[in-house]
């Protein structure tokens, strides 16, 4: 089930169609970025919510482009490295921050 | 389909046993070489985000100079050419050299576009004097301070993009001649690709939607 994209024909027109889908659904949630940008949200949840849709976008393009959903445990181990050494830099950086008061409250 | 091309040799450079072995090799150490890309614009984002929990007026007040248009049509720009190196990527897979070439020549043109773009929009920040070290016309260091995040950013997003464009141009004429010396390359490539796309879709809310 993890290599559809590989075992079928990687051109055939059901690959592509997968393509074409997702890209559909990353302008889609371009649109609902700059539609929650205009409307009037609250300025304190301008970048939160820009932030969530990115991180939702981001997911697609891993998972679909990069094709992470149909790869072996080795490689998606290794793209999950590099978020958990990021998740790392930030909770250590921060944590000393906001525990020292250095950084206006969260 | 008459127009898929056997250039491949189809045999894999040492050490490898197989061509399927080589490309989950390849394709594992591009992934372990994002990782530590994620690494490095990672610090960025980080100090990026302990300065604007310090000066978040100067933050609103820059990001308002950014235009909230020019920042869209990048992220579509990028979004489109991502859709295009997977179609080049999912084409070389089956082989299908022509298809390839044009989708390379696509995803040069919009990685090509983008950076225009954002080149343009550096020099309307240049006439509005907002250009840190260089040419910068305002009384508020910290306004400075989110410039320098914005070019740091963003010029090293389109160094990125740069040397990304250099590689699809590389194997865009490679395919064009049927000479294509490693499938595999075109993934990871796109794998690059998809990345650099990654960071700017972070870059977007961060830079340019901040009220």
């Amino acid at each position: 089930m993890h290599s559809d994209s590989r075992s079928a024909d990687p051109f055939g027109r059901d690959a592509r169609l997968r393509l074409y889908k997702t890209a559909a659904a990353l302008f889609a949630l371009l649109g609902l970025t700059v539609a929650v940008y205009v409307l009037p949200v609250p300025a304190a949840w301008a970048t939160p919510a820009g932030l969530l849709i990115a991180a939702a976008k981001a997911a697609l393009v891993v998972a679909v482009f990069m094709e992470l959903a149909g790869s072996s445990r080795l490689v998606r181990l290794a793209a999950a490295t590099g978020a958990l050494w990021l998740l790392i830099l930030f909770a250590l950086t921060l944590g000393d921050y906001l525990s020292r008061g250095a950084l206006p409250a969260l | 389909m008459p127009e898929l091309a056997t250039t491949l040799p189809g045999r894999p450079a040492p050490p490898f046993d197989s061509v399927g072995q080589q490309a989950s090799a390849r394709r594992l150490g591009m992934w372990v070489f994002l990782a530590s890309e994620t690494l490095l614009f990672g610090a960025f984002f980080l100090a990026y985000t302990v300065y604007r929990r310090l000066y978040p007026e100067a933050w609103a007040a820059g990001a308002q100079h950014d235009s909230l248009a020019i920042g869209t049509a990048l992220t579509g720009v990028l979004l489109l050419s991502s859709l295009t190196a997977a179609l080049a990527v999912a084409a070389s897979k089956a082989r299908a050299w022509r298809a390839v070439t044009g989708l390379i020549a696509a995803t040069v043109g919009l990685g090509v576009f983008f950076i225009g773009l954002k080149f343009y929009e550096y020099w309307l920040h240049w006439q509005d004097g907002f250009v840190p070290a260089l040419h910068f016309t305002h009384a508020d260091p910290h306004l400075d301070l989110f410039f320098v995040f914005y070019f740091l950013m963003t010029l090293l997003h389109a160094l990125h993009m740069s040397i990304g464009i250099g590689l699809w141009t590389l194997l865009g004429v490679q395919a064009h001649r049927r000479r294509l010396r490693d499938e595999a390359a075109v993934e990871t490539t796109g794998l690059y690709w998809h990345f650099v796309d990654l960071v700017w879709l972070f870059l977007y809310p961060l830079l340019y939607l901040v009220k």
